[in-house]
């Protein structure tokens, strides 16, 4: 399109225009030519541009060129496009004066993006060496957020882009910041990921002009020699649930910074000592919700801070998906096996000890001795999202239920699964509700007594046709109960490529990508880089150990709930589960 | 004087010229001043057998900002055309070319089916080329030199030429 356009502009115009009196219908449109003057016919429509001596006379006689009739005729049109014009303009102008006066009434300033203070144009001069302990999925998910990208992934995802020119991930990855880090350590009880994670940590392709020649990551075989480490200064923990709170614990007391996967515990009992040590410890930690660095959560926030929903009863939150690897039947890898997985050390801190399983190993999740399924892996995100934008802390009391009714492949967690969290000093019920046998989007519902507001990457308030709040306006129809009074756009334009139900979940929650400034940046990295600004510049994260004991018990007492088929409490005295 | 036209068929005529070139100017202004609005949803479900170079147009950030840039303004100027009446030719002749481009990016043929419903049904003929198709007959039986400001060109053209021969 736009070449055309060019070139017309180039020089078409006139010729085009000059051309116009060529139909043969035409030739009678000057005013003042004489009712005699034959037409200009068909055969003369070469030569329209010369005016014929028939035409001269006319022109010349015609009082020497432009009557007044023919500015009127030449005007006809104007009045109308200014009278539409002018309506158009005044319609606007009213719409713009009814949304400034709604605006005022919800006391929002303006309807822009979310505002972060952000640590940018700092310079990280200090390298950060990270270790990775876990580096499965996730695990290479983080370290290529911090820069380190398996040549294996490079190589994919630039294919990917001439398959499908809307994948942009490889683009966006490389525009991140360099973090200045070094990935100095890695912990993997499978030889092929430990050597993966090696392969990353040297790989010379990285984001934010990173040239420096790196030595690769050393191996431990066990976490206690990486957190000992001295060439290792925070340390990223992707492993399986039932790990977290003991390499938490050894790297905190040898002072090592910890970002942690979530959910934060496998169990109720390991939150306390892995609190306990991160806050004498004096180390940054920050949990593995990416979710925090949503634009619209930010945003979303805001709104219930102005008070705009009313008192909110029902938040309503879901989970949906519908293939394998939604349902955690992650590919078993070709060279896993005995001598390449050191499957006692893997089960060593699990409440059960079982013969070599490569199901287990690679599928963890669907064993409650590695993992909580739906609860600690989906609900601990939806929870958090929640918590993010609400601060609703520990619920009084948790109910749910579910069972395994698709996924019949010998696993012991359910895969639809719902909890119910009551909050009676909030006046609120949180609803959770999920399968992994559906991929029908449902997104996170807040629902007050003045309005609705559907939370995702984009967020929609809808007044309620009963509010009291806006019941004058209502009435006004300044606002209406079918269409949302307030929405937010995350001021990006382009294309996501998101492919399937689980990208489109992962997407629509924040934990792939959010925005800022209209660019798409990826949650993980920015996640990671508030976790070491706050290492090196003394600052706070944005999903603490606080937040992480509050997401931990939450995600436990749904569990509790569900493995003793009754009604559990919050005791916050003995700060226990009853 | 005398127009070819009779005075019913020039009032139609203009009629429909100011018509399509008020959908024009507004779909224009509208996107203007939306700061959101990109014409990257529109371009990423092309389907057809140019849908590729659509595709590739939205997903590529500076292209997509000069597409949307000449949409807009490409929108915002035929309208004017048509509706003033002035470069009425070249107007219709890009209005034609973009809705060409807006029926190709999305055609309504047997077998494709879009994301964003339309607001009617259709089959192979929907009302961009029903548009474009009125856009062609003002094309062919056009009216800015009689009811528009071509006609104010046209008449000092005349002149000049009259001045010309005089000289």
């Amino acid at each position: 399109m736009s070449d055309e356009i060019r070139n017309g502009d180039d020089g078409t115009l006139d010729d085009a225009d000059n051309a116009e009196g060529d139909s043969p219908l035409e030739s009678g449109d000057l005013a003042d030519e004489p009712a005699s003057e034959p037409a200009a016919g068909p055969a003369g429509s070469d030569a329209a541009d010369e005016p014929t001596p028939a035409r001269r006379t006319a022109a010349s006689s015609g009082s020497g060129g432009i009557g007044r009739r023919d500015v009127v005729k030449a005007l006809a049109t104007v009045p109308v496009f200014g009278a539409l014009g002018y309506s158009a303009f005044r319609r606007k102008g009213l719409a713009a004066e009814e949304r400034r006066r709604l605006l005022e009434e919800l006391g929002i300033e303006d309807e822009g993006a979310a505002v972060f203070s952000e640590l940018e144009n700092r310079t990280y001069s200090d390298t950060i060496r990270v270790g990775i302990i876990g580096f499965g999925g996730e695990g290479e998910s983080l370290i290529r957020s911090l820069g380190f990208a398996h040549p294996d992934w490079i190589q994919a995802r630039r294919e990917a882009k001439i398959d499908d020119p809307r994948d942009t991930w490889f683009d966006e990855w490389l525009q991140q910041e360099n973090l200045n880090v070094e990935i100095t350590a890695v912990c993997d009880l499978f030889d092929v990921r430990a050597e993966r994670a090696i392969a990353a940590s040297t790989q010379p392709i990285r984001p934010g002009g990173d040239t420096r020649q790196l030595k690769p990551a050393k191996r431990y075989r066990h976490f206690e020699e990486l957190v000992a480490a001295p060439d290792v200064d925070a340390v990223v923990i992707a492993t399986p649930d039932h790990w977290h709170s003991r390499i938490t614990v050894a790297a905190a007391q040898m002072g090592k910074h910890v970002y942690c996967e979530k959910c934060m515990t496998r169990t109720e009992e390991e939150v306390w000592p892995m609190a306990e040590a991160v806050k004498s410890s004096g180390i940054v930690f920050q949990l593995g919700h990416q979710n925090r660095q949503m634009e619209s959560h930010e945003k979303a926030r805001q709104v219930v801070e102005k008070g705009i929903l009313g008192p909110i009863t029902l938040v309503e939150t879901t989970t949906n998906r519908n293939d394998k690897w939604g349902a955690w039947v992650w590919d078993i890898h070709e060279d896993g096996n005995p001598r390449t997985i050191d499957w006692e050390l893997f089960q060593e801190a699990a409440a059960h000890k079982v013969p070599f399983s490569l199901e287990r190993f690679f599928r963890w999740r669907c064993w409650y001795d590695y993992g909580t399924g739906l609860a600690g892996d989906l609900l601990s995100h939806e929870y958090d999202a929640i918590n993010q934008i609400l601060s609703l802390g520990i619920p009084h009391s948790a109910t749910s239920s579910g069972g395994i009714y698709f996924f019949k492949d010998g696993r012991d967690v359910p895969d639809v699964w719902q909890a119910v969290f009551e909050y009676p000093d909030r006046d609120l019920t949180l609803v959770y509700s999920a399968t992994l046998a559906n991929g029908r989007e449902r997104g996170i519902v807040m629902m007050g007594h003045d309005a609705s507001m559907d939370v995702g990457t984009r967020l929609k308030v809808t007044a309620d046709a009963s509010s009291t709040r806006y019941k004058e306006m209502l009435e006004e129809e300044m606002v209406k109960p079918d269409r949302p009074m307030l929405t937010y756009e995350s001021g990006f334009k382009g294309v996501d490529a998101v492919t399937t139900a689980t990208q489109e979940y992962f997407a629509s929650r924040g934990l792939l990508f959010t925005y800022r400034g209209g660019k798409r940046v990826s949650t993980y990295y920015l996640h990671l880089r508030e976790w070491l600004n706050a290492i090196r510049f003394d600052g706070e994260t944005s999903c603490n150990i606080d937040r992480g004991i509050e997401e931990a018990i939450t995600c436990h007492m749904a569990t509790k709930s569900y493995l003793e088929g009754r009604r559990v409490t919050w005791d916050p005295f003995q700060r226990k589960i009853v | 004087m005398k127009s070819e036209y009779s005075g019913a068929q020039l009032t139609a005529l203009v009629a429909l010229r100011f018509a399509i070139g008020w959908h024009f100017f507004y779909e224009g202004v509208s996107k203007a001043v939306n700061a959101y609005w990109t014409s990257a949803g529109f371009l990423e479900q092309s389907q057809g057998f140019l849908s590729e170079w659509f595709v590739d147009l939205a997903s590529n950030p500076s292209t997509l900002a000069v597409v949307d840039f000449l949409n807009v303004w490409g929108l915002v100027l035929v309208g004017l055309g048509l509706m003033l009446g002035g470069l009425t030719r070249t107007a219709a002749c890009f209005g034609i070319l973009m809705l060409i481009l807006y029926y190709l990016a999305t055609p309504p043929w047997p077998g494709f089916v879009y994301a964003i419903p339309a607001e009617g049904a259709y089959l192979i003929i929907n009302k961009t080329f029903i548009e474009l198709c009125a856009l062609l007959v003002t094309l062919f039986f056009p009216t800015g030199k009689i009811i528009g400001l071509d006609r104010l060109v046209r008449l000092a053209r005349a002149r000049g030429s009259v001045q010309e021969s005089y000289a």
